[in-house]
């Protein structure tokens, strides 16, 4: 509790390290407005949990933070580097955001360990030798180093999750990007996820996550964020957040997933 | 009282009726009586065709000899596929240069099994060298001018020889062709679309036998005298344009099966474009259609005969032309037969290896 406060008043401040910056961000698809003059500051080690009705822009706020999508109007500095047309930025900007989506995304043609490997190779032109045994470590911290030489078809959504957040892992990234992390999982698989999850929170990641997990949010989070129709509506510490919500739509929201 | 067991009980075995031959038998050949009145049937024709075929074939067949007098029996006169063997192998080249086709195509094969057999080492390596060096080696085998090999001109070649020569240059350019266009196609960038389209549309929409005429007939006329190119070598770039389009369509019918979210993991790690095509989304593409690209492999094999109506004469056309030999009059089943054979024993290999490449590179993933 102390600490969440103090992250806030940090961030209040302006004293640390600032990750994430969004200053009035516009998104529209086709004549759609999708993202509404969103303003954001995200701090080194702040870990903000994004919820709200589906539709409402959530997924599509992460994905401008590392330009899967594009935004209209606004800036989005990442790491203090810019995000525009600039391929350079762009590529930039990916090796330092990590990105673990709904649906895994792994690669099913290759090994669990070759998908690790694969960006660390080719983007950080890593030797094989050390791509592998910082797979391996990562691998072995969401305990599925077992697993390093199937291939994802062969192992649980579980499983594949925690190997996507490994991948994401092995590029050493100083963000973390969730975009519904356990929402095409069995129920018996979401926790072993979250675990991992409030695990990479404990150290000290940078995280933003769009979830429903609202003990995973009550655990982990500074802030949550509470977002409808394009806009942040409201945004608190987590104990605040559930235990007072301020507006009508957030209490709507809260009685319907509580 | 009730017992109730708590360990699983043991698996039993499942009746004999459905298990082994009868198992196999019931099932597939007699599990109805419309089925059990198709298999009857089916046994039917295959006593009625196959033994006269196999006896016309093989047991009252002629194999020897070196005129048409050998041939006294009743079945298939071989001896005139025998004589003529050469020709229908090689066209017109000369017999004293017959080597350099045998080594040229001796060294593909090698390459090729190296490249296709599952162990063995240093596949890089050999790859590179039949992309990159064989090629080079072919056309001076083939061509000759230099190292002190006669030159022999293209018109020269012929047979089954040219048949493999305008397939495997076809397949080896058609590929990669196919699949920039494809990519092409799909990309956003407005110029490179329009382009491939354009490209795909213009070549897909003319029939084969138009762009061979085209090369072989109008192209002269718009190319001054001094410029001329090779007949073949028109008719080559005519099959791999031509090749190309059907190509790109089939790679693009990959493209699109594979999920966006694909992309968006390796945009995510930070892959380039094509470093995301080439490491993760082509692999992909490319084995799912499999079937499609060896069939349009297979159907370029086949396309080739087309190149007689311009005066080149590949397999089908060398033995058409040995018809009208007036010593050798009345074969012409036994020469259909035999070219039948070549390109289904060629084609049905394809068929066979894709089908095991399939399998090889099925990874498990449900999709």
């Amino acid at each position: 509790m102390s600490e969440n406060m103090t992250a806030i008043q940090a961030e209040q401040n302006g004293s640390s390290d600032v990750m994430v910056e969004l200053r009035n961000v516009n998104k529209w698809y086709g004549d759609f407005h999708v993202l509404k003059n969103i303003n954001l500051k995200v701090s080194k080690g702040e870990r903000i949990i994004i919820c709200g009705p589906s539709g409402c822009g959530k997924s599509t706020l992460i994905r401008c933070m590392n330009r899967l999508e594009e935004h209209q109007e606004g800036d989005i500095i990442v790491s203090g580097v810019t995000l525009d047309d600039d391929l350079k930025r762009i590529d930039t900007v990916r090796r330092d955001i990590g990105m673990v989506f709904q649906q895994f995304n792994l690669f099913p043609h290759l090994t669990v360990m070759e998908n690790c490997c694969l960006a660390p190779i080719w983007v950080q032109k890593k030797p094989r030798k050390d791509a592998e045994a910082t797979a391996m470590k990562y691998l072995e911290r969401v305990q599925i180093a077992d697993q390093a030489f199937k291939f994802p078809g062969q192992l649980s959504g579980g499983q594949q999750q925690r190997v996507a957040i490994a991948r994401s892992l092995c590029m050493n990234p100083s963000i973390m990007l969730f975009d519904e992390p356990t929402s095409a999982l069995d129920p018996e698989m979401i926790k072993e996820v979250l675990d991992v999850m409030v695990d990479l929170a404990r150290e000290g990641m940078t995280m933003l996550c769009v979830t429903h997990e609202m003990g995973f949010a009550k655990t982990v989070a500074n802030r949550v964020l509470f977002m409808d129709a394009g806009e942040i509506i409201e945004e608190n510490e987590p104990n605040e957040f559930f235990d007072n919500p301020q507006s009508d739509r957030t209490k709507l929201f809260l009685s319907q997933i509580l | 009282m009730t017992v109730h067991i708590t360990s699983p009980s043991p698996s039993l075995a499942p009746p004999a009726s459905s298990v082994g031959v009868v198992g196999w038998l019931r099932g597939n050949l007699f599990s109805s009586p419309l089925n059990t009145i198709f298999t009857l049937a089916g046994f039917y024709l295959l006593y009625s065709l196959l033994p006269p075929a196999i006896n016309w074939a093989v047991f009252s067949a002629d194999w020897v000899g070196t005129t048409k007098e050998a041939c006294t029996s009743e079945g298939a006169c071989w001896v005139f596929v025998g004589v003529r063997l050469n020709q229908f192998l090689f066209g017109f080249y000369p017999p004293s240069e017959y080597w350099r086709v045998v080594v040229a195509f001796s060294l593909i094969g090698v390459l090729v099994a190296w490249l296709l057999i599952d162990r063995t080492p240093k596949k890089g390596l050999v790859g590179a060298f039949t992309i990159l060096g064989y090629p080079v080696i072919a056309y001076y085998l083939f061509y000759g001018g230099a190292f002190g090999l006669q030159v022999v001109e293209t018109y020269k070649w012929g047979g089954l020889m040219l048949t493999l020569i305008l397939a495997t240059t076809g397949m080896f350019f058609s590929f990669p062709i196919g699949i920039i266009l494809a990519l092409g196609r799909r990309s956003s960038m407005p110029i490179a679309k329009s382009m491939s389209v354009v490209f795909i549309e213009f070549w897909r929409g003319v029939p084969l036998i138009t762009v061979l005429f085209m090369s072989s007939v109008m192209l002269p006329m718009f190319i001054p005298e001094n410029m001329q190119i090779d007949k073949l070598l028109r008719a080559m770039i005519g099959i791999i344009f031509f090749q190309s389009a059907y190509m790109a369509e089939v790679v693009r019918g990959g493209l699109q099966a594979i999920p966006r979210g694909q992309l968006e993991a390796a945009e995510a790690l930070g892959l380039s474009y094509w470093k995301s095509m080439i490491f993760i989304i082509l692999p992909q593409a490319l084995k799912l259609v499999i079937p499609g690209i060896v069939n349009t492999f297979i159907a370029l094999f086949k396309d080739t005969t087309l190149v007689l109506i311009i005066g080149l004469f590949d397999l089908l056309a060398v033995v058409q032309a040995a018809f009208a030999d007036p010593k050798w009059l009345g074969f012409s089943v036994e020469g259909y037969v035999f070219v039948a054979s070549v390109y289904w024993v060629s084609c049905f290999s394809m068929s066979r290896y894709s089908q095991h490449l399939e399998k090889k590179l099925h990874t498990g993933h449900a999709r």
